[in-house]
């Protein structure tokens, strides 16, 4: 007797994604169908696609499905999330979507605490575009708008979103995680889960930062770019949960 | 019937959205449309309904978009240089066939401009506000009345050929007191079934969206929302005639400025002189079948307007330039005095 040991989400569709070959964006979008899947929601869970390569996420994922304008998927999930309380609102955003030009709907949006779920994809370069300098890009880094490596004096330092958004009081949960190895994907798999989970439990902002690679615009094997981030990335994005509010981790509030 | 109430303008359409059904409001502080946010932050909270105040005018279209993709009626309001901003969100809406209300209280521009009556955002409201082809529904009331009727009837609209829709009003408009009519409490009955609800697993995901890659896939949508809009020019189209039976002059004019014409039509005609006044009600669509037929009646038009000439640019084309149309105008806040519009149709009895 045969078993199936691996099989595609249910709460993806069979569109092909035209994702490059070794880009995490397919990585992640298995997981975050697997949550959905594990969770039972995808009935009801209402899904935002932000500006960016992910754009066409709403052909993926098999729950209904809104495309938002470059940036502003906190605003339009805001505006789900009150009219549809009881369904399950998700938006999947790029850093140059979330960390630069919809920055001001990320931090408002926290700061209300709105029910949702943020999955932030941090590539540290604007993938769609061909490699443009992002908020999230590295020092020294070599875009296409910054060829002699990011220069903090005229381009300004990186943007941690995580730490952010762990000074404001709302968020319910901030975790960055990645997925370059077995482990990590793990690990990514389950806070994405429970970023989904307590929104169904009413708890609150939820933001998983996944510290991703796009090998077409780092110029770099698949292979090359995972190890890239191990290297480069997670020095300056370190792993790890910034907000549990639960369970009392990384507390806005100073002892008085 | 319902009494009348006292009421503002601006309260007057906030009262008239929440009768038609709509439970989302989102806006961002700017005079003088203050009073629309103010009443929507006191009525939502009680009627179990959203007041949001956003972040910017952006995150609050944005968040109209989001609602409006669930099949729930919303609106935002806000004046001119917050209209600007909420360009690309009104776009997005238009792109993606979503019903939807903005007020447009408007103030004199450009730039930060002056916070007195204007009527500066002609072109911008009715040229379609935001990048790409497309068209809003332009409602211009006229009364504190049809503040509250018009704002219903934007609804509506809106719902029945999926598009957004802007009432522009101004801040004369916004501020005045007159008794209303308030309108009955509606269910909204149009069909939603586009709408992101969840598929609760009974069918294939509904998708809202306006990004389409493949050119003829995206040139058919835009003749196929043309097609919608040249409907709506035939059928949708409204104005009111004010003693143009024998009219040698025809004024055009609409909101605020309709007002004072009207006072001085009353008094041009005491001295004999033959005038009347087409007043659009509907901006998008403008009544050319109307003014094309005045045409055939009048030796000629004067527009009396808040701006530099924008609505005279269209009567010109509405009467194919077979009669001059002359402007009577103010701007950057100003009023004209019906003495002011008295003498420029004076001027065109010449
Ligand atoms: C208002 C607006 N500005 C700019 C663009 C062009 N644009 C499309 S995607 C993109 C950057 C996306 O980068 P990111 O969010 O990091 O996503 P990635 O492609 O890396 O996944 C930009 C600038 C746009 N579509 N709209
Ligand atoms: S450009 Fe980069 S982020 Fe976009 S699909 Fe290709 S690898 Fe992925
Ligand atoms: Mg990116």
């Amino acid at each position: 007797m045969s078993q199936v040991v691996f099989d595609k989400p249910k709460a993806l569709t069979d569109a092909v994604l035209h994702y490059c070959p070794g880009c995490t964006h397919g990585i992640v979008h298995r997981l975050v169908a697997e949550a959905i899947d594990e969770l039972g929601i995808e009935g009801r869970t209402i899904g935002i696609a932000p500006v960016g390569c992910s754009v066409m996420a709403y052909d993926y994922f098999a729950c209904d499905m809104i495309e938002a304008s470059h940036g502003r998927a906190p605003a339009v999930a805001t505006g789900v999330k009150r009219s549809m309380p009881e369904n399950i609102v998700f938006t999947y955003q790029g850093d140059g979507d979330l960390a630069s030009i919809g920055l001001c709907e990320t931090v408002s949006t926290a700061a209300r605490g709105e029910n949702i779920t943020i999955i932030f994809i941090n590539n540290a370069i604007y993938g769609m575009t061909g490699g443009q300098m992002a908020p999230t890009s590295l020092i020294g880094q070599v875009t296409q708008t910054s060829p002699y490596g990011r220069n903090p004096e005229t381009q300004g330092y990186p943007i941690n979103i995580c730490e952010l958004l762990a000074t404001l009081e709302a968020p319910a949960y901030l975790e960055r995680v990645t997925v370059n190895n077995v482990k990590n994907v793990r690990n990514a798999k389950k806070a994405i889960k429970k970023a989904f989970q307590n929104q169904v439990e009413g708890k609150g902002f939820s933001l998983i930062e996944v510290v991703s690679s796009c090998p077409t615009n780092w110029g770099m094997t698949p292979q090359k770019a995972l190890e890239w981030i191990d290297e480069h990335m997670l020095p300056q994005y370190p792993l790890g949960v910034y907000r549990d509010k639960e369970n009392g981790v990384g507390l806005a509030k100073k002892e008085a | 019937m319902s009494e009348k109430v006292l009421m503002k303008g601006n309260e007057a359409i906030a009262e008239a959205a929440i009768l038609a059904g709509c439970r989302h409001y989102f806006g961002y502080p700017i005079t003088p449309q203050t009073e629309v946010a103010a009443y929507m932050s006191k009525k939502m909270p009680k009627i179990g309904g959203t007041f949001l105040q956003a972040e910017s005018e952006i995150a609050a279209i944005n968040m109209v978009y989001g609602v409006a993709s669930t099949g729930k009626r919303a609106m935002t309001s806000s004046s001119s240089p917050g209209i600007a901003l909420k360009c690309e969100g009104i776009s997005y809406m238009a792109g993606a066939d979503l019903p939807g209300l903005i007020v447009n209280v408007q103030r004199g521009g450009p730039g930060l401009g002056g916070i007195q009556p204007s009527q500066s955002d002609y072109f911008l409201a009715t040229r379609g506000p935001g990048h790409g082809d497309f068209h809003v529904l332009v409602l211009a009331p006229s009364s504190v009345q049809e503040m509250a009727d018009l704002t219903v009837k934007a609804f509506d609209l809106a719902d029945k050929y999926r598009m957004p829709a802007m009432l522009l009003a101004d801040g004369t408009m916004g501020q005045m007191m007159e008794p209303v009519e308030l309108p009955e409490p509606k269910e909204v009955t149009a069909d939603k079934s586009w709408a992101v609800t969840g598929t609760k697993m009974e069918r294939k995901h509904n998708i809202v969206n306006s990004l389409y890659l493949k050119p003829t896939e995206l040139e058919e949508k835009n003749i196929e929302r043309f097609e919608r809009y040249k409907e709506i020019e035939e059928k949708e189209c409204l104005w009111e005639e004010f003693m143009m039976e024998d009219a040698e002059i025809c004024v055009v004019s609409y909101g605020i400025t309709a007002r004072v014409s009207r006072n001085a039509i009353i008094e041009a005609r005491k001295q004999g002189i033959k005038v009347g006044m087409i007043r659009p009600i509907t901006l998008w669509p403008f009544p050319k079948k109307a003014l094309l037929l005045a045409a055939d009646k009048v030796k000629s038009f004067l527009s009396v307007e808040l701006n530099m000439g924008q609505m005279q640019e269209d009567i010109e084309l509405a009467i194919q330039c077979k009669r001059p149309v002359g402007l009577c105008k103010r701007v950057g806040g100003m009023i004209p005095s019906p003495e002011e519009v008295l003498n420029s149709i004076k001027e065109a009895n010449k």
